[in-house]
């Protein structure tokens, strides 16, 4: 948090709607240049934050500061802060042009510098030929290129974007996730990016916020939070994972401990500290499990045993669903491997026995909360 | 499929007929009146001419025509100034409330106007409600009339009028989209130049059609000039209920509401034409877009 070049920071902010917490004590420091992104199921106070750094909001407590300076009494129109809105809120009665130009005029830039900006930047998201146009008359693409230019051509010091693709279908929200990630290099401009899709946020930016019902769960890289999940919250959030049962048995040295998952004794490692007879939840990501025939290649070193219950192929993987042996009917895995042309003996028969193992040092071991 | 086609027909078909008999039929007949022949007892007798019409180009009628345009044209700014403020409160209420005050503002309706502006004659009257208020509150030493000045006649049609301002003002306003107010402020536009550049002028369709639902009956209204105005200055209104009722002058009358007719219908045609036409005009230039 005590970045230097910290564009905004948030310290301890917290807003209550009525009777409602919205957020809860957020503490944040954007850094200058990045993109950031705010990853949370519907409600976890996603808006509510974006509306306090553009000034819609002011914090219930907490301070809000955008380039050193305490903004919370700074209304928005003073704000050197621009929204990309969900639903583009271009004015319907003016043109690409004017749209775009509003702000410099409303800034009292001069004409001539006024009108070469505003080309500038229609040019820079593909939307020249398009400037005496009313935003009724363009597609859902072409709007959100508009709205994305009306707000850089401000140089604003933070451009925020509220679910910007929410309204575009599948495949030109993946054109224009490459597009607005390519231009915000390009502006060096920061980007703080608002979604409750994962693999836009993982594909987009360079730290990813994981909040959820007014609280931040973790803050990192998207291979950080993948790979390294603070809690069960942002595991489960954040990709497909499973989440086993275990018993720590005993500490064997550093880092490394002996524990009983699901009913086998297996090695893991961890950097918490744990004692002999915590409960644990060892949480593996489907591409990180190896599935084994039981009968001819047996893994070396101990397994977990289970049989097949499905295959699904998906083009260049296969899901193999494994329901574990246990007591209870045991847990069902998932296994994610590449499909191999060569290997004619990927397909398992339903009910085969199998062993699953999985790469040791993979594994995110949590204390059961 | 077929059956809605044929409910659609009869539907047409049944306003198509009602407009026939109460709106063309006799505006046809006021029409041919216009060009008859007055006589004293049959009120009109057979005999094409443009006598009426002769008759109207007068500058006493033409002084009656731009009076009546003019109080009417003021009555309409009245409305809009009052109107505004009025129905943009009603379209930010809170949604638990906004019917309750829009019925509000239709209430008055349920009483005929006639008797509402005699109802207000008894407020603005010597010793009349409003009177006695200013009185007691020590404001004037004696009574005092507000009646038969132009200052009644506007309270007058503000009155009876102001609905129709301000219910297509408050369609107008709840329509807009609020994220395009936040969009303003965001871009740097304060509240009063948001308002100046986005809501005024994306509000301006129920701005026109509420200046035209008041303007056209403030055009024909005659017993507001006459009971709170005393008649002193004499409108179209007025001037074609004074050629039918009192003079018997049915072709003068007949000609006289002809032309207010065509006036007013030249008057839509203009407005609709602004409409279409902001529509389709491309604006050249953010810059030469007028700031406030
Ligand atoms: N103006 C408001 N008045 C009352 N409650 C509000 C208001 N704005 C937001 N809330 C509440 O605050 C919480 C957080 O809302 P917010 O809009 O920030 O969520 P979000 O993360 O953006 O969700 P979504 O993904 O659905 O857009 C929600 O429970 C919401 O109901
Ligand atoms: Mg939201």
């Amino acid at each position: 948090m005590a970045d230097q070049d910290c564009i905004i920071e948030l310290r301890g902010v917290s807003k209550r709607f009525d009777d409602m917490l919205a957020l809860d004590g957020i503490d944040l420091g954007i850094r200058n240049g990045e993109f950031l992104t705010l990853l949370g199921p519907s409600g976890c106070g996603k808006t509510t934050i974006l509306r306090i750094l553009s000034g819609f909001e002011a914090p219930t407590s907490g301070e809000v500061a955008i380039a050193g300076r305490r903004v919370n009494d700074v209304p928005p129109e003073r704000r050197q802060v621009n929204t990309v809105f969900q639903n583009y809120a271009l004015f319907p009665h003016m043109t690409v042009e004017a749209n775009v130009g509003f702000g410099l005029r409303m800034q009292g830039t001069g004409r001539a510098e006024a009108a070469r900006r505003v080309a500038d930047v229609l040019r820079t998201v593909h939307m020249d030929g398009f400037a005496k146009r009313r935003p009724g008359r363009l597609s859902g693409g072409q709007q959100q290129r508009v709205a994305i230019a009306r707000a850089v051509v401000n140089n604003p010091l933070v451009l925020l974007l509220d679910e910007p693709f929410s309204a575009l279908d599948a495949k030109l929200r993946k054109a224009m996730q490459l597009e607005i990630k390519h231009l915000q290099r390009q502006l060096g401009i920061t980007f703080v990016f608002v979604t409750h899709d994962q693999q836009e946020a993982f594909a987009m930016s360079d730290r990813v916020v994981v909040m959820n019902e007014g609280r931040i769960e973790q803050v990192g890289t998207p291979q950080e939070i993948y790979e390294n999940p603070a809690n069960l919250t942002v595991a489960r959030f954040v990709g497909d994972i499973n989440i086993l049962d275990a018993t720590i048995a005993e500490k064997v040295n550093g880092v490394r401990y002996r524990a009983v998952v699901e009913g086998s004794s297996m090695p893991v490692e961890t950097r918490r500290d744990f004692a002999p007879g915590d409960e644990v939840k060892v949480l593996l990501r489907p591409e990180d499990l190896r599935v084994w025939r039981a009968v001819d290649d047996r893994p070396e070193g101990p397994f977990l045993t289970g049989r097949i219950e499905e295959t699904v192929y998906k083009g260049a993987t296969v899901d193999i669903i494994v329901r574990l042996e246990g007591q209870d009917g045991g847990k069902t895995l998932l296994a994610q491997e590449y499909f191999n042309e060569d290997d004619q003996e990927i397909s398992y028969a339903t009910g085969e026995t199998v062993a699953v193992t999985w790469v040791n040092g993979w594994e995110v071991v949590l204390p059961d909360a | 499929m077929h059956d809605g086609a044929l409910f659609r027909r009869i539907c047409i078909l049944g306003v198509a007929a009602w407009l026939l008999v109460f709106a063309l039929a006799p505006n046809a007949g006021l029409l041919v009146v216009s060009f008859l022949t007055r006589h004293p007892e049959d009120f009109v007798a057979p005999g094409l001419t443009l006598e009426a019409y002769g008759r109207l180009m007068d500058p006493t009628f033409a002084a009656i025509f731009w009076e009546s345009v003019r109080l009417a044209a003021l009555a309409t700014l009245v409305c809009l100034l009052a109107g505004y403020p009025f129905a943009y409160g009603i379209a930010r209420a809170s949604r638990r409330w906004r019917p309750w005050l829009l019925l509000l503002v239709v209430v008055p309706f349920w009483t005929n106007s006639l008797i509402r502006t005699y109802a207000v004659i008894l407020i603005l009257k010597s010793r009349g409600v409003l009177s006695n208020l200013l009185e007691a509150l020590g404001l004037t030493s004696g009574p005092v009339s507000l009646l038969y000045t132009d200052t009644a006649m506007f309270i007058g049609f503000t009155y009876t009028l102001l609905p129709f301002m301000v219910l297509p003002l408050f369609a107008a306003i709840e329509k807009l989209d609020r994220n395009l107010l936040d969009a303003a402020r965001d871009l740097g536009a304060g509240s009063l130049r948001a308002f100046w550049n986005v809501t005024l002028p994306l509000t301006m369709p129920g701005i026109l059609a509420g200046s035209m639902l008041v303007f056209l009956p403030a055009l024909g209204m005659f017993y507001i000039p006459e009971l709170l105005g005393g008649g002193k200055s004499m409108l179209l209104g007025n001037f074609i209920k004074n050629q039918m009722l009192l003079a018997r002058d049915w072709p003068l009358g007949a000609a006289a509401s002809t032309v207010l007719t065509v006036a007013l219908a030249v008057m839509i045609v203009l407005w609709r034409l602004a409409t279409l036409r902001a529509r389709q005009d491309e604006d050249d230039d953010i810059l030469t877009e007028g700031a406030p």
